[in-house]
C-alpha cells in the first residue's frame, strides 16, 4: 500500500479530541439488548480491535456507528460532531468508511466501476449526467486503489466472477476511496487463505498514520498484530479494554475464548 | 472497420478539438450491426408503405420510448414502475389542454411553450410518484405504482375541468413547423425515429455516466451505496424524474399520432402493455424496449389476420398474442435480447469449434 494512493486531508491532523466517541449507546431489538451502555473513544489515527464471541454485539456496534441502525439510547460523535441522527451517507462524507462481514459489492459492475463509485460517492458530481473521461482524476484514483489491492489485472472484470479472496480485497479498496479518516473493518480476514491473510496484515499495517481503524476479527493472530488497543465485548457490553498483550494474557479473556464460560 | 489501424488515428488529427476526437471515438465504437439497423431505418420510407411507416413504425417508436423509460428504471435501477404510461398520458393531456384541440377547454398556447410545459408537468408528476414509491421494494413498488396508475385513469375519466372526462380531447395535431404536416406518414416516421434515436442514445450515454453507474450500484446494493456516501432515496427519485422526462416524449408523440387522447390511452390495459413490451424486449439494454414494441405492434396489428388466414376466428387474436409472449418469456427470461445474446454466443462457439478443427456431432 502506498501512502500516495490515499489522500491525507488537512482536517485529519487538525481534528482535536476523539475521532469517534460513543457515550452510553444501547440498541434494543424488542426485548433483546444487542448493545448495552457502550462507552468507547478512539483517538485520530488509532488502530483498535474489537473482539468477542458470536452475538457479542460487534457488528451491531458497527451498524450504529455507520448509521445503518439508530441507537435506542446514547450519542455518537465523529470528529467532534454529534452524528447520532445523521444518515449513513452524511457520516461517510465526514471521513468514516466501513467494510462488511459478507462482501457487499455491485455484482453487475466491473472492478473499476465499483471503485470508481466509491471515489465518486465522497466527491462532487454524484448526480452527474456527463461521463468521466479516461484521464479524469477520480478514474485515476480508482485505478490506483485497484492497484493498491493487487487487482489491476482484473480491473475490467465483472465483480460477480471474482474469487472470494479477491472480493474481500475489493471490499478494502472501496473503504479506502476518497479521504478516509476512520475505517471500520468487519472481519476482513474471514475465509481468507494464510497468504491472503498475510497480504491483509500488510495492507492494514501499511495504511498512512492519519487513518485510524476499528477492526472486528475472530483471528486473534491477525487482530493482535494490527491493533494498538483491544476492546473485548460480551453479551452486548464492553467487558475489557487494554493493550494486545494484556488482553492476550488475561485469564478471563482466555477462559471466554477457550469456551470455559465467563461468569 | 476493414483496417487494423484504430479509427481515431486514421480519422482524427491530433490537433483537432477535444469534442471532435470524442465524437470520432464514439462513432468508431458503433458496432457493424448497429450501422446496419440505422441504415435500414433511414431508407425505410423508400420501401415501406404509408401504413407501415405511420402505424407500425411510428407506433413502435412511441411505445418503445415509453417502455424505454421503464427499462431505465427496472434494468438500471431495479424499480419496476407501472406509472410510466400514466406519465406519458399526462404529457399528452397537457399538450391537448394548453395547446389546440377540438374542445373549448384547450387554451391554444403556442407549441414551443406547450411542449416543454407538458414535459415539465409530466416529469414533476412522475417524480412525485417516485418519491412515494422509492421507499418500497419489489412487488410493493409494482403495487403502489399500479395503484397510482389506476387512480390516474379513474381521475381522468371523472374530471371534466382539466381532462374532459370520458371524451377526452380530439383534433390534437402537431404544429406545422417548417411548412411540413408532421402527421403525414413520412414526416411522422422521421419525427418518431429521431425522437426514439435521441432517447436511446441518451439512455445509453447516461447508463455509463456517474448518475447511471450509481443507479446500477443502488440496484445491486442500496445499503452499500449509502455506505459509500450516496443518498439512495434521492438517487432513485432522480431516476424517476429522468425516466418520466423520457416517457413524456412518448406521450406527446402518441397524442399527435392519434390526434386525440382519452382516459383509455393511459388506462390499465395500456399500463400493462408497456410492462409486457419491456419484459418481452428485455430489460438489460436500451434496445430491448424497441424490439419488444416492434413485436407487440406487429402482433396487435396482424394477429387477427393471421388467425383468419388459417381458418380460425379472428376474435381470438389476444390468445395468439398471449401465447407468443408466453413462449418468448418461457424460452428466454431476458426476452428478445436474451435470444439475440444466446444466438451470438452460439455463433461464437461454432467459430471456435471450427477454428480448432473440431467436428460437431
Amino acid at each position: 500500500m502506498t501512502t500516495e494512493t490515499i489522500k491525507s486531508p488537512a482536517a485529519a491532523t487538525s481534528s482535536a479530541g476523539h475521532a469517534l466517541e460513543l457515550r452510553g449507546v444501547s440498541k434494543l431489538f424488542g426485548a433483546l439488548a444487542a448493545l448495552s451502555d457502550i462507552d468507547l473513544a478512539i483517538r485520530p489515527g488509532e488502530r483498535r480491535a474489537v473482539l468477542g464471541s458470536n452475538g457479542a454485539g460487534k457488528t451491531t456496534l458497527f451498524n450504529c456507528i455507520t448509521g445503518d441502525f439508530l441507537p435506542s439510547t446514547g450519542g455518537i460523535r465523529l470528529f467532534g460532531e454529534d452524528v447520532t441522527r445523521f444518515p449513513a451517507q452524511e457520516r461517510i462524507r465526514r471521513g468514516l468508511r466501513r467494510t462488511y462481514q459478507i462482501s457487499l459489492l455491485f455484482n453487475g459492475l466491473t472492478v473499476r466501476d465499483n471503485v470508481y463509485l466509491a471515489c465518486r460517492g465522497v466527491s462532487r458530481g454524484r448526480f452527474s449526467f456527463l461521463r468521466s473521461r479516461a484521464d479524469d482524476s477520480l478514474m485515476q484514483a480508482a485505478e490506483d486503489l485497484v492497484a493498491a489491492v493487487h487487482l489491476s489485472d482484473l480491473i475490467d472484470t465483472p465483480v460477480s466472477v471474482l474469487a472470494y479472496g479477491q472480493q474481500r480485497q475489493l471490499e478494502i479498496a472501496l473503504a479506502l476511496a476518497g479521504a478516509p479518516r476512520l475505517i471500520l473493518f468487519d472481519e476482513p480476514a474471514a475465509g481468507l487463505s494464510p497468504t491472503e491473510r498475510k497480504d491483509l496484515v500488510e495492507i492494514l499495517t501499511g495504511l498512512p498514520a492519519h487513518i485510524g481503524y476499528v477492526i472486528i476479527e475472530h483471528d486473534m493472530d491477525v487482530a493482535l498484530r494490527v491493533a494498538e488497543r483491544v476492546t473485548m465485548m460480551h453479551n452486548g457490553r464492553i467487558f475489557k479494554e487494554g493493550l494486545p498483550e494484556e488482553i492476550e494474557n488475561d485469564p478471563e479473556v482466555q477462559a471466554l475464548y477457550l469456551g470455559d464460560g465467563h461468569e | 472497420m476493414s483496417s487494423n489501424t484504430p479509427p481515431n488515428q486514421t480519422l482524427a488529427n491530433p490537433q483537432a478539438p477535444r469534442w471532435w476526437l470524442w465524437l470520432v471515438d464514439r462513432v468508431a465504437a458503433i458496432p457493424a450491426h448497429a450501422w446496419a439497423v440505422m441504415l435500414v431505418l433511414l431508407v425505410m420510407p423508400l420501401v415501406a408503405d404509408d401504413f407501415f411507416l405511420f402505424q407500425i413504425f411510428g407506433w413502435t417508436f412511441i411505445l418503445g420510448i415509453v417502455a424505454l423509460s421503464l427499462m431505465f428504471l427496472a434494468g438500471y435501477g431495479g424499480m419496476v414502475s407501472l406509472i410510466q404510461m400514466s406519465v406519458a398520458g399526462l404529457a399528452g393531456y397537457m399538450v391537448a389542454l394548453f395547446g389546440d384541440s377540438g374542445t373549448t377547454i384547450s387554451l391554444g398556447l403556442p407549441w414551443w411553450f406547450v411542449v416543454p410545459l407538458a414535459m415539465v408537468i409530466a416529469t414533476l408528476f412522475g417524480s412525485l410518484v417516485g418519491l412515494l414509491a422509492v421507499r418500497t421494494e419489489g412487488i410493493y413498488t409494482i403495487m403502489i405504482t399500479l395503484a397510482m396508475a389506476s387512480a390516474f385513469y379513474y381521475f381522468t375519466r371523472q374530471n371534466y375541468t382539466i381532462f374532459n372526462g370520458y371524451t377526452g380531447f380530439n383534433l390534437v395535431l402537431p404544429p406545422d413547423l417548417f411548412g411540413v404536416n408532421w402527421r403525414e406518414p413520412v414526416p411522422f416516421y422521421y419525427l418518431t425515429l429521431v425522437a426514439a434515436g435521441l432517447c436511446f442514445l441518451l439512455v445509453t450515454y447516461v447508463s455509463r455516466a456517474p448518475f447511471g453507474l450509481a443507479l446500477q450500484g443502488v440496484r445491486d446494493n442500496p445499503r452499500r451505496m449509502a455506505a459509500l456516501g450516496f443518498n439512495v432515496t434521492a438517487h432513485r427519485v432522480a431516476a424517476y424524474a429522468f425516466a418520466s422526462a423520457l416517457a413524456s416524449v412518448g406521450g406527446i408523440l402518441l397524442v399527435w399520432q392519434n390526434a386525440q387522447i382519452a382516459p383509455g390511452t393511459a388506462g390499465i390495459h395500456a399500463t400493462f402493455d408497456i410492462l409486457i413490451i419491456a419484459v418481452i424486449g428485455g430489460l438489460s439494454r436500451p434496445s430491448g424496449p424497441f424490439l419488444g414494441a416492434f413485436l407487440f405492434v406487429l402482433l396487435s396489428t396482424f394477429a387477427p389476420d393471421v388467425l383468419r388466414a388459417i381458418g380460425a376466428s379472428g376474435e381470438r387474436y389476444k390468445m395468439l398474442i398471449g401465447g407468443i409472449f408466453l413462449f418468448v418469456v418461457f424460452v428466454s427470461p431476458d426476452g428478445l435480447l436474451g435470444l439475440w445474446e444466446r444466438w451470438k454466443a452460439h455463433l461464437t462457439r461454432d467459430d471456435m469449434a471450427r477454428g480448432k478443427g473440431e467436428t460437431r456431432p
